[in-house]
């Protein structure tokens, strides 16, 4: 076996920059045409917001692995791996296993008892109004996160792919980035956005088959020689141990544990996640939907261990560290290594339809919320017809699609992972205790769900303005301050447990029970579909 | 409010409080119930397990097991193997023992047998 020397000039990337704007160009034209073509039928809120519960479940499946796998797990595994080693593959495995949460406790009931979002679920034996508020809230504080971070990430992206590296370039490319989002939204609505999805993981995980099976034909198809590989380039034989990044001292350990504890408890909470069991027809579909979306996920990430060791032996980390976007650009020069500028702009403008595609569905996820949640059931105190609900949907998008882009814009060069990393925290410690007690816990009363939702959200908020992430450390989002009286970056590990004490002492200590009848409607109907909402035909 | 909305014309005749203790239906929350959960704390105790052995064994898993191939990432390989025989397990366990006491009491709710007492709902239903 021959170890090739890394052979990646940074500067003979420029040259690829009409190419790779070319390709992405033929992705948005070809699924702009799909997108109208798929928004012929929108006619009802459930056709807006459920996309008519009309897809398969391995339709549903695959545009949920669109959906999950965004740039931060792509680009951010593959290069966490290639510099970090073992600890960026535990990242990978983590966002794995938290689908059984999904699979086992939520997706099915969540099917059967919801309509459109989250909070019809958490508000469905509880009192409306507060519970409705809360979830809302929180479905919209999650989404602004991870919409943060895939713009930030968008900018960090263009320096590299585009060769755009000025700051006023870049917001740019963000600009662009936003405005087509909120035409797909705006004109396909969630059958467009699922279409989106599935066209964006069909190319994904059929580009990482590619680079995985070409990286594995270089070292013979042995592991050991591909890990081997890896240590030989890098100089340190830790890079296959645990440790590297989280091992440094006893704080980054715990740090460690306290992230994987969000990311297992995360993921069945992610609004736009749940979400998307409502586009399907019946429980049995949106079980077969996360079947789809686990096998999906987990050969992808099976490839991002090969890819991220492959760029550690073939790129290097050095090459890696140095270039424009750091650590995100291993896949990106492991593809130029392997397959010159053609397979680098195909990667490019897969990246790029990685963002777009989650922008969008985080979108219509946070504009369903604040329609249908906030709006119709709040404000208009449930007298407004579905046709003005999907209006105010509509003028959400574009309203969020316009804090997306500023908020991008001023995000940009933030980390793309942990920004991540927090809306999982977030996610996991405002919603998961709510809709697991919801659907399992019969004493469960609003006072619960609210101490709950609140008590997480907050917990996990004011923890993370209070770490080293905000203020204290070089890394900082403000290097200059010090406030960080928290020492860890991950909150999950105190504000999870504290939400989930929080909902129990909630509903312990309050003195107003809930309608027991209403208990056993859930309980049935989650268990049953008797009653669950229908698919629309056309 | 939004909750009346969600009430649709064949269950809003329906005595859920009966359904909710006949014997069937606690047969399928028992069954349903005696399988998520421990399968859940399960896989919540190997991962982090896994996790912890990752954080504090790092010799442990440090060590070479075949070639380059150590205990660690063979701990991790494997996460990805339970994670999809659990997936496999729930799927087939849930064709068998959920679907059908499932499909049945819909069945039954759908075809009124648990109506309140003094609706008398004939035809009203597609």
């Amino acid at each position: 076996m021959t170890l090739m020397v890394p052979a990646v000039n940074v500067a003979d990337l420029k040259d690829t920059t009409l190419l790779n704007m070319g390709i992405f160009a033929l992705f948005v034209a070809i699924t702009m045409v799909i997108v109208v073509k798929a928004s012929k039928n929108n006619k009802t809120a459930a056709d807006y917001y459920a996309a008519g519960r009309s897809f398969t479940g391995s339709q549903n499946g695959t545009a949920i692995a669109g959906d999950y796998l965004s740039a931060a797990s792509f680009l951010g595994i593959t290069g966490a791996i290639a510099i970090n080693g073992y600890d960026g593959f535990m990242y990978s495995i983590g966002f794995l296993v938290a689908w059984l949460v999904a699979l086992l406790l939520v997706a099915e009931l969540l099917r059967n008892t919801g309509k459109f979002t989250m909070a019809d679920v958490l508000s469905f034996r509880l009192k409306q109004r507060p519970v409705r508020i809360a979830a809302a809230i929180s479905t919209l504080v999650v989404c602004f996160f991870y919409l943060l971070a895939q713009m930030a990430g968008a900018g960090t992206l263009i320096s590299l792919l585009l060769g755009i590296s000025d700051w006023g370039g870049q917001a740019l490319v963000i600009v662009v980035v936003g405005a087509l989002m909120i035409m797909y939204v705006l004109i396909g609505g969630m059958k467009g956005t699922t279409w989106v999805q599935i066209i964006k993981a069909v190319l994904l995980i059929a580009g990482a088959a590619v680079m995985t099976l070409w990286v594995l034909a270089i070292f013979g198809f042995n592991l050991s020689a591909l890990l081997g590989g890896a240590v030989e380039t890098s100089g340190n034989p830790n890079l296959l141990n645990p440790g590297l990044q989280y091992g440094k001292t006893e704080t980054s350990k715990i740090d460690f544990m306290s992230l994987a504890l969000a990311l297992v408890l995360g993921t069945a909470a992610l609004p736009h996640v749940l979400m998307r069991f409502y586009t399907v027809p019946t429980a049995k579909e949106a079980r077969k939907s996360v079947v789809w979306s686990i096998w999906l996920i987990g050969v992808f990430y099976l490839f991002t261990l090969v890819l991220g060791f492959g760029a550690a032996a073939l790129v290097g980390a050095d090459t890696i560290k140095a270039a424009p976007g750091g650590v995100n650009s291993a896949a990106p020069l492991l593809a130029f290594h392997l397959g010159g500028p053609l397979l680098l702009g195909f990667i490019s403008a897969v990246a790029f339809a990685t963002i777009l595609a989650v922008v969008a569905g985080l979108t219509i996820t946070a504009a369903a919320s604040f329609a249908h949640d906030i709006y119709a059931s709040v404000i208009a105190k449930g007298k407004a017809d579905a046709a003005t609900e999907v209006k105010v949907a509509r003028r959400t998008v574009v309203v969020i699609g316009l804090l997306a882009i500023v908020g991008g814009i001023f995000a940009n060069g933030q980390n793309v992972a942990f920004l991540v990393a927090l809306a999982f925290a977030v996610a996991a410690s405002a919603n998961l205790p709510t809709i697991v007690y919801s659907l399992f816990w019969r004493k469960f009363t609003t006072q619960g769900a609210i101490w709950s939702m609140y008590g997480g959200l907050g917990s996990a908020i004011i923890l993370i303005a209070l770490s080293p992430v905000v203020s204290g450390a070089k890394t900082s989002m403000i290097p200059g301050a010090n406030f960080a009286i928290f020492p860890l970056s991950n909150p999950g590990i105190v504000s999870i447990p504290l939400a989930f004490l929080l909902g129990w002492l909630g509903s312990v200590l309050d003195k107003k029970l809930e309608d027991t009848t209403k208990q056993a409607e859930m309980e049935v109907r989650s268990l049953t579909g008797v009653g669950a909402e229908k698919a629309t035909d056309h | 409010m939004g909750h009346e909305a969600q009430e649709t014309d064949a269950t809003a005749a329906v005595d859920f409080k009966e359904v909710q203790s006949t014997p069937r239906f606690q047969e399928l929350r028992k069954r349903h119930r005696s399988f998520v959960f421990p399968m859940a704390i399960a896989f919540l105790l190997w991962y982090f397990a896994y996790v912890l052995l990752a954080d504090y064994a790092v010799d442990f898993m440090s060590t070479k097991v075949w070639g380059n191939i150590n205990v660690g990432l063979i701990m991790g390989l494997l996460q990805f193997v339970t994670t999809f025989a659990i997936t496999g397990w729930y799927v087939s366990y849930s064709n068998r023992k959920l679907d059908p006491i499932a499909a049945e009491i819909r069945h039954e709710i759908e075809g009124h047998e648990f109506d309140k007492h003094g609706n008398q709902i004939t035809g009203v239903e597609k």
